[in-house]
């Protein structure tokens, strides 16, 4: 099983079980997982974007080959930012990159989000939008966050066919009723995870409206109890190669590439 | 057995061919209840349809059986007596189509005054239905609007389920906070009141009802945010824990987890996905005759 949304380190509002480390991948392994797409917890907040992805893929190589996957931040309104993806891709050989666009404050919509994805996209890197960490309504007062607008996305998504996009933590209330989110279902390069994704049927309605292909596992662990994520799968009545799909087989081909 | 696969099991919740194969002892069987359950935002045209999809769900999950409440969320807030009666109408349906898999709980909007009391004994006292709730946004719950309809509820040992949440950035001005039950319950000290969500913002919440004995936390309808079972165990004791789901709008997965998923002992689970409802409803189904 691959999970496709964790992240590593410290939470800043809350101390999370499996906030070192080590001690996240031995539970992971104990869950059933067998590789992991890791960001940090730092990119949210912390300037110095390079030492966090310095910080983030050491700690992914000292886990083990192969099981934590790191997945870097890139703030394309920070200074030198596209030294930040080349680090991301050449030095660090991450096979892609986060974006938390609510916390760096830009939108979808910004010039410089579209230069990201486009050099990202030239760079064959996958890329994660994090649509949001944490229900509005439960943000600490001093910092409320709101969901990253998809809506951009519509104009986007034709002027960049070699992107491919991820949006994890889609979900939300009254997600399903987002035009704008409906339409980008449809995208044949744009992904989902299932962190998220709510209501009874939730999941199956999830893999109807966008294909059996372009849906993946991810549990926004350990921020969330990994087993909702678990208990998802086993609640959608899926068939055997619909769960091999969502749990392994499409991020297996979207990190090969294919 | 170590790890999930065992977590599951112990819940009746079946596992997939590729986990390690297992069955469930009797003493290990959690029985899950949920105490907070809809026919709202779910397909089919009528309670029996919707009632048929939750059961699907429940059987690929291992849920025993639900609580089940304000029919299909067409009149949340502000529902006239008739609006109430439709919709409790609807839950009693969908109870008498699988009358093994839910109980019915008495929807009301306390502003409509005696019509509740007329309501109650409608459904509860010469009725089907066993709780109160969940309440919604119509008044908040410390107010005197609420004390007729605990007393009568407290008078047959019948609990209340009561909404509440705890918005960052504000809350609607009928929105019960779990501080307004931690008020109602030291007026009704005999009261069994069920503080739904508590208050979503639960590392208040929780803090907000920890000296309200007559209160137990639902951790219903909220994101399956770590660390809020482990938290809720460690300051109100496993035993004023309360599973529940808030399906249709939730998933039974995401919510379960929250219990299954926390590091806490497999008799605190047990105890949490079903014993201490099955423990509140004891007297109202015993004297209904009722399986508990």
């Amino acid at each position: 099983m691959i999970d496709t949304n964790v992240h590593l380190f410290q939470w800043p509002f809350r101390r999370l079980v499996g906030d070192d480390p080590a001690e996240l991948v031995a539970r992971l392994r104990q869950k059933g997982v067998t590789q992991a797409w890791a960001g940090s917890f730092e990119a949210l907040l912390c300037r110095d974007v390079a030492g966090v992805n310095l910080r983030l893929a050491a700690a992914c190589r000292e886990q083990g080959k192969d099981f934590l996957v790191p997945f870097g931040v890139v703030n394309p309104k920070s200074p030198d930012w596209e030294e930040d993806l080349r680090r991301c891709h050449e030095v660090h050989r991450m096979p892609g990159i986060r974006l938390y666009p609510n916390y760096h404050g830009y939108t979808l919509a910004d010039p410089a989000c579209e230069k990201l994805l486009s050099l990202a996209a030239n760079r064959n890197l996958i890329v994660q939008i994090a649509r949001s960490m944490e229900d509005i309504r439960t943000q600490f007062p001093l910092m409320v966050v709101q969901p990253v607008d998809p809506a951009p996305l519509l104009d986007l998504l034709p002027r960049l066919p070699g992107l491919r996009l991820m949006l994890l933590n889609r979900g939300g209330w009254a997600d399903d009723a987002n035009p704008n989110i409906a339409k980008i279902k449809k995208a044949d390069n744009v992904y989902f995870d299932i962190a998220m994704n709510e209501g009874v049927g939730g999941l199956a309605r999830l893999i109807e409206e966008t294909s059996p292909d372009r849906v993946v596992f991810g549990s926004h662990y350990p921020f969330f109890y990994f087993e909702s994520a678990l208990l998802k799968v086993r609640e959608a009545g899926l068939t055997a190669s619909q769960k091999a799909a969502l749990t392994e087989g499409n991020a297996r081909r979207l990190l090969a590439g294919k | 057995m170590k790890g999930m696969a065992a977590g599951l099991i112990a819940a009746r919740i079946p596992v997939s061919a590729q986990e390690p194969a297992a069955s469930a002892s009797a003493e290990k069987d959690f029985r899950i209840w949920d105490v907070h359950s809809h026919l709202e935002a779910l397909p089919g045209d009528t309670p029996e349809e919707r009632m048929d999809i939750l059961v699907r769900d429940m059987d690929r999950l291992g849920i025993e059986r639900l609580i089940l409440s304000q029919g299909f969320g067409q009149y949340e807030q502000y529902a006239t007596p008739e609006q109430i009666r439709i919709e409790n109408d609807r839950i009693m349906r969908a109870v008498k189509h699988a009358p093994t898999k839910a109980y019915g709980s008495l929807f009301l909007n306390p502003r409509n005054g005696a019509a509740c009391l007329d309501e109650f004994d409608r459904c509860i006292r010469d009725g089907p239905m066993v709780m109160i709730g969940e309440l919604e946004t119509d008044v908040r719950c410390n107010s005197p609007l609420l004390d007729p309809i605990v007393e009568r509820a407290t008078a047959m040992g019948v609990p209340i389920l009561q909404h509440t949440w705890t918005v960052t950035l504000g809350d609607g001005p009928d929105e019960s906070k779990p501080s307004d039950v931690a008020e109602l319950a030291a007026r009704h000290p005999e009261a069994k009141l069920i503080c739904g969500h508590t208050g979503g913002n639960w590392e208040l919440g929780i803090r907000a009802i920890r000296d309200s004995k007559n209160v137990w936390a639902g951790i219903a309808g909220s994101d399956p945010t770590s660390g809020f079972t482990e938290m809720a165990v460690r300051e109100l004791g496993a035993e004023r824990v309360v599973y529940g789901s808030d399906v249709g709008g939730r998933s039974f997965a995401s919510q379960i987890a929250k219990v299954i998923g926390a590091e806490i002992p497999d008799e605190a689970k047990r105890l949490i996905l079903g014993g201490n409802l099955r423990r509140l409803l004891e007297p109202v189904l015993k004297a209904k005759g009722l399986a508990s």
